[in-house]
């Protein structure tokens, strides 16, 4: 016979004050097996808990009823309670008698016979309870990071600071991201590769940081605590461990005229190339698209030069395993592609970007700007290379958008389109910044006063409303646009327009969030599990996501969010073994008629096809099984199960029959 | 190949030069035309500004003569007509209980008839059936392709070329022989029908229009719109007048062009019919 | 400023254009590409305002709904997918219905009502009819003489060039013309 314990909580007035709770009490009192029955004004407070713990020990009871409020808000409480009482937790059920009977109904006769049936419910579920034990799972106490951006960057440091070990791969020839490639940045004026390079070099020569560049990921096996991570490494066609990264190769490569990814397409690199001068590492790669010697078998300049004999032609890829226990993903943005189609988002062929010369985005702007850019800081217009004394900087290109198809705000091009006006300036002391915006959004700590620095002090000139066309006109850029304060159409003649585009989600990464089964946004940006409460974890268990590849946002919120993902990953990897509530499914093997409707409905992928063998190996069956580590208790292999070999710990059939039972 | 076709009041009217034009081309290209019997007009400007339903029904009442007359595919060399007819269409496609209204109000159902523009019925006869068939190319020839408002916009209504830097037109120009320039103006307004209510109105476009073209090199502009020819051709030497430039500058339909190309004489496109420009 | 209530009209043109005024953000890019632009009163994204403000009769009376050209470069432009050549249409039906149209743009009215007028009897646009019409209710409404005469040496140029045509075409089924319009609109006579 059990003996079930049953604590009503008056919680003050609001269930007190519906249900009549020594009337609950009395009639519980009398279900079989029900031991004894009391009531109290707040069972979740000490005297509360110490209460159900003295009646565990007094009464000797083996199962625990707490009728309160909902499971969500105390059940791991009483449940902490029960354990310390000796008591299994899993023995302990919470009958909601406040949101699903004291809140939601008036009359106080029926309020009451519903909290006694609720209570009847959960006694005789309780009394079908197994008691369960957390699952531990073996974790490895190594993190992955994806993107090695300013986000990858800080996120590795903090792991790698922590005493764990860090995997960085970085697709590109070097870490660095967008921002080793900015000028300036807002709302400091900070030149962007002094503050970021030392960073580089941290992660470069980190103990524990382990880097692969010009990497990607290939594929992703297993689960939290236990990823097996493929990494192809490309071919670089130089050794970097013999490479001492002098340079000459660069130098002596007859091919100079290739577009700089760097620099946009704004400079050019030769076909064997350093990235740029403070790559982390300092090791050039060669473009196999257009190397002579990799195309047509000619040249061969640039293995003659090398002094360490550090080129190898016959480079080729390299697919790399490493195991890892936590995943953060940091894959950064990239720009909008203006002039043309991406997808199903159209480009904007009213600017002429792609057409006109002198029509350029805001990265390759960076790059005029950048003392190290292909202009050395000066700005030049790019068809003549004269300096161009009025500028028109357009906000808003592809963002905010309902017909081009992004219709979110890109929230950082408000910042750097001041900052832009506010460098020119300082470069072309008698230039003229113009600037169309629609709002100015500049919510962030010393913004606001940064962007009316630019207007009153560097006198930018602001003008509220879009731009409609841009043509050229005997070199000059024809840019119609309007003043909605003024109630105005403005038409100016610009030298070099600056488009800023909107930030998307990097190319691929809707290819690598399947590989992790983390979601995507309509935009493709990565989801996160929760956008108030749970901004940088991801509805897989071990995957973090940080920085723009969440959403469009600035350098200050990518550092935070990379620091707040690698604080996650720390408590993943803060024990060899990880603990999971034990509330998950599980297959009775000597009844599965291997039918794996269970394995094709498991939105998680934790049904496994296993075989079961005898001693000698032979094949005895095959069998559905549940992976422990990734099986979140949804219960779907559950309902479609044809040969009920499948079962719901903690939500058993038999539970829940009892509990129907009960009832009738 | 053989077309419905919707003439539209102008070609029948100030405008039948145009009509001239595209017959004598097209029966060069093997392209014969069945007028539709008993059309109406589409309704131009007067029926959008002053009232929406019909808009809509006189248009509807052209497709459902369409419809009735086994017409499914119709040229409608106005850019103006065709662009209406696409737009009833469209929503009489998009909203089903507009479209039973329209169908009691001009008593027959429209259909689903493929509307052309000019330029439509070229790619169909195709850019190298053409190219095999000009006789005598026209080399050294300088042509600004002008498109006009309702070519290409709506884009949604239209659906025809690109409505930022349409090249449709070009193409054919460059498959003629003739050098198609690079300009800015190609789909800006010529003024439209406000020719005799608002006439500064068209002197100020139609001037900047003639003005880019010729800033860029064009020796003529070709069209395929009737309205635009009127404002850019007719109105000329008002605007020379009004902006005290000489321009001096041909108005070809594309047809003209064309049919020149083919061999055709000036005389039997009508070509002599036109207002301003001997230059080209 | 007073902020009136709704009412019907808002509905109305609503319908008319099958828009909702509130989808625009006011960005000005149709202002901005307006051919006509320079010419208004309302620049076209205030036209728009004063309807998300309720003033109906301001957007009614206005010189800008005449001007415009109806060239669909705002619509084709616009972000928000807000069809700002439809407000205009709409505008210029309600104005007219309501005798509201700005007494500067009376040619632009008239001109689109003696068009109609011409399709209304014969089915397709007489173009000698129609002229003749507009000169006649233009010089009532506007009492200036040189109207009358404005463009009168076209007619000698169109004949020269073999383009004008004294006789019109009319449709056979002119009765079913006539039913189309008074099932569409109240003819003004």
């Amino acid at each position: 016979m059990s003996r079930i314990g049953v604590f009503v909580c008056w919680c003050g007035e609001n269930i007190a004050r519906t249900v009549d709770v020594d009337c609950v009490v009395d009639e519980v009192a009398k279900l079989p097996g029900v031991r004894c029955a009391v009531n109290y004004k707040y069972m979740c407070s000490d005297p509360g808990q110490t209460m159900i713990r003295e009646k565990i020990a007094s009464e000797k009871l083996d199962g625990v009823v707490v009728a309160s409020c909902s499971p969500h808000m105390h059940l791991k409480t009483f449940r902490k309670a029960a354990q310390t009482a000796g008591l299994n937790p899993y023995l302990l059920e919470v009958a909601n008698i406040r949101e699903q009977c004291s809140w939601v109904h008036s009359d106080r006769d029926e309020a009451t016979e519903k909290a006694i049936e609720l209570i009847r419910l959960s006694v005789a579920k309780v009394k079908n309870n197994h008691a369960l034990e957390p699952i531990k799972v073996p974790v490895t106490r190594r993190a992955l990071v994806v993107g090695g951006g300013v986000a990858g960057i800080q996120a590795a440091l903090d792991i790698a600071d922590a005493g764990y070990e860090v995997v960085m791969v970085e697709r590109e020839p070097s870490i660095g991201g967008k921002m080793a490639g900015l000028s300036e940045t807002f709302p400091t004026l900070d030149c962007s590769q002094c503050i970021l390079t030392p960073r580089m070099v941290d992660v470069g020569q980190h103990p524990r940081i382990k880097l692969y560049t010009y990497s990607e990921v290939e594929a992703v096996e297993g689960f939290v605590g236990n990823f097996e991570i493929t990494i192809r490494q490309k071919a670089r066609y130089v050794d970097i461990t013999k490479c001492t990264g002098c340079g000459e190769c660069a130098k002596a490569c007859p091919l100079k005229k290739n577009k700089s990814e760097f620099d946009f397409g704004m400079g050019t690199r030769s076909a064997i190339y350093m990235p740029f001068p403070q790559a982390v590492p300092a090791r050039p790669v060669i473009d196999k698209t257009v190397c002579a010697m990799l195309t047509r078998g000619k040249c061969g300049v640039c293995a003659k030069k090398c002094a360490a004999g550090a080129i190898n032609y016959e480079d080729e890829d390299k697919l790399v395993k490493e195991k890892v226990g936590a995943v953060v993903l940091a894959t950064g943005y990239k720009l909008y592609s203006i002039g043309k189609q991406d997808g199903p988002v159209a480009g904007y062929g009213e600017y002429g970007y792609g057409k006109y010369k002198d029509v350029i985005d805001s990265l390759q702007f960076e790059r005029l700007l950048s003392a190290s850019g292909p202009t050395n800081g000066e700005v030049k217009r790019p068809s003549d290379g004269k300096t161009p004394k009025n500028v028109v900087f357009i906000s808003c290109v592809g963002s905010r958008d309902n017909a081009k198809g992004l219709t979110y705000c890109s929230k950082i091009c408000c910042m750097y389109t001041a900052k832009h006006t506010m460098l020119y300036k300082h470069k072309v002391h008698d230039g003229q910044a113009h600037v169309f915006y629609m709002d100015i959004r500049s919510a962030g700590k010393n913004y606001d006063e940064f962007v009316r620095r630019a207007i009153e002090q560097d006198g930018a000139k602001y003008y509220r409303g879009r731009v409609s066309k841009i043509t050229e006109q005997d070199g000059k850029l024809i840019v119609r646009g309007a003043d909605t304060l003024a109630g105005e159409p403005v038409t100016i003649e610009a030298d070099l327009v600056v488009l800023a585009a909107a930030m998307r989600p990097a190319d691929g990464v809707t290819e690598l969030a399947q590989k992790l089964n983390v979601g995507c946004d309509q935009f493709g940006f990565l989801m996160e599990s929760h956008p108030k409460l749970r901004p940088v974890e991801t509805n897989t268990a071990g995957v973090y996501i940080c920085g723009a590849a969440q959403a469009p946002k600035d350098i200050p919120e990518s550092v935070a969010q990379a620091s707040a993902a690698a604080s996650k990953v720390q408590i993943t990897l803060s024990s060899t073994e990880l603990t999971r509530e034990p509330e998950i499914a599980h297959i009775d093997e000597k009844m599965c008629a291997a039918c794996f409707r269970c394995y094709e409905a498991c939105p998680y992928h934790a049904i496994e096809k296993a075989e079961v063998r005898n001693r000698k190996g032979e094949l005895v069956k095959r069998t559905a099984r549940v992976n422990a580590g990734l099986c979140m208790g949804c219960g779907t292999c559950v309902s479609v199960c044809p040969s009920k070999s499948a079962d719901l710990e903690g939500f058993t059939e038999q539970e829940t029959y009892a509990m129907i039972e009960s009832l009738i | 190949m053989n077309l419905g076709y919707y003439p539209g009041c102008s070609l029948h009217g100030t405008s039948d030069d145009y009509q001239q034009s595209l017959k004598a081309c097209f029966g060069a290209l093997g392209v014969s035309l069945t007028e539709l019997d008993d059309w109406i007009c589409c309704g131009a400007t007067a029926a959008h500004m002053l009232n929406r339903k019909l808009s809509i029904a006189l248009p509807a009442r052209n497709l459902a003569l369409a419809v009735r007359q086994g017409c499914d595919e119709l040229v409608a060399p106005c850019s103006m007509c065709s662009m209406q007819l696409k737009k009833a269409q469209r929503a009489m496609v998009q909203d089903a209980a507009l479209a039973e209204e329209m169908a009691t109000i001009v008593e027959a159902k429209p259909g689903a008839t493929r509307v052309l523009n000019l330029i439509d019925v070229f790619e169909r006869v195709g850019l190298e059936a053409i190219k095999t068939a000009v006789k005598a190319p026209l080399k050294d020839l300088k042509v600004a392709c002008y498109y006009g408002c309702l070519l290409t916009r709506p884009p949604e209504v239209v659906e025809f070329d690109d409505c930022e830097q349409p090249e449709s037109m070009d193409r054919i120009v460059e498959a003629l022989g003739a050098t198609a320039v690079a300009w800015n103006y190609k789909t800006e307004c010529c003024g439209a029908g406000m020719t005799m209510a608002n006439e500064e109105t068209v002197l100020e476009l139609s001037h900047k229009i003639l003005a880019d073209a010729a800033a860029h090199g064009a020796q003529c502009v070709a069209v395929a719109c009737p309205m635009c020819h009127v404002n850019l051709d007719m109105k000329q030497a008002a605007i020379e007048a009004r902006y005290g430039t000489k321009y001096g500058m041909t108005i070809y339909y594309l047809c003209d062009l064309v049919g020149l190309a083919l061999g055709l004489t000036p005389r039997a496109l009508g070509i002599d019919r036109h207002f301003a420009g001997r230059n080209a | 400023m007073k902020i009136p209530t709704q009412g019907d009209s808002i509905a109305l043109l609503e319908s008319l254009s099958q828009t909702k005024f509130a989808d625009c953000y006011q960005c000005g890019k149709c202002t901005a590409g307006c051919p006509r632009s320079a010419h208004m009163d309302k620049m076209p994204n205030q036209l728009v305002r004063l309807l998300q403000l309720g003033q109906v009769d301001a957007a009614l009376g206005s010189d800008a709904i005449w001007q415009c050209v109806s060239c669909e470069t705002c619509t084709t432009r616009c972000p928000k997918k807000v069809d700002c050549a439809a407000v205009m249409d709409a505008l210029r039906q309600v104005s007219y219905e309501r005798g509201l149209t700005s007494k500067q743009q009376a040619a632009v009215v008239l001109f689109q009502k003696a068009f109609l007028d011409s399709v209304r009897r014969n089915g397709r646009v007489n173009e000698v009819e129609m002229i003749a019409q507009y000169k006649i209710e233009g010089f009532a409404a506007m009492r200036r003489l040189g109207f009358l005469f404005d463009g009168a040496l076209l007619a000698p140029q169109l004949q020269m060039h073999r383009k004008l045509h004294l006789i019109g075409e009319k449709v056979r089924d002119r009765d079913l013309v006539r039913r189309i319009f008074a099932r569409c609109m109240e003819v003004k006579e």
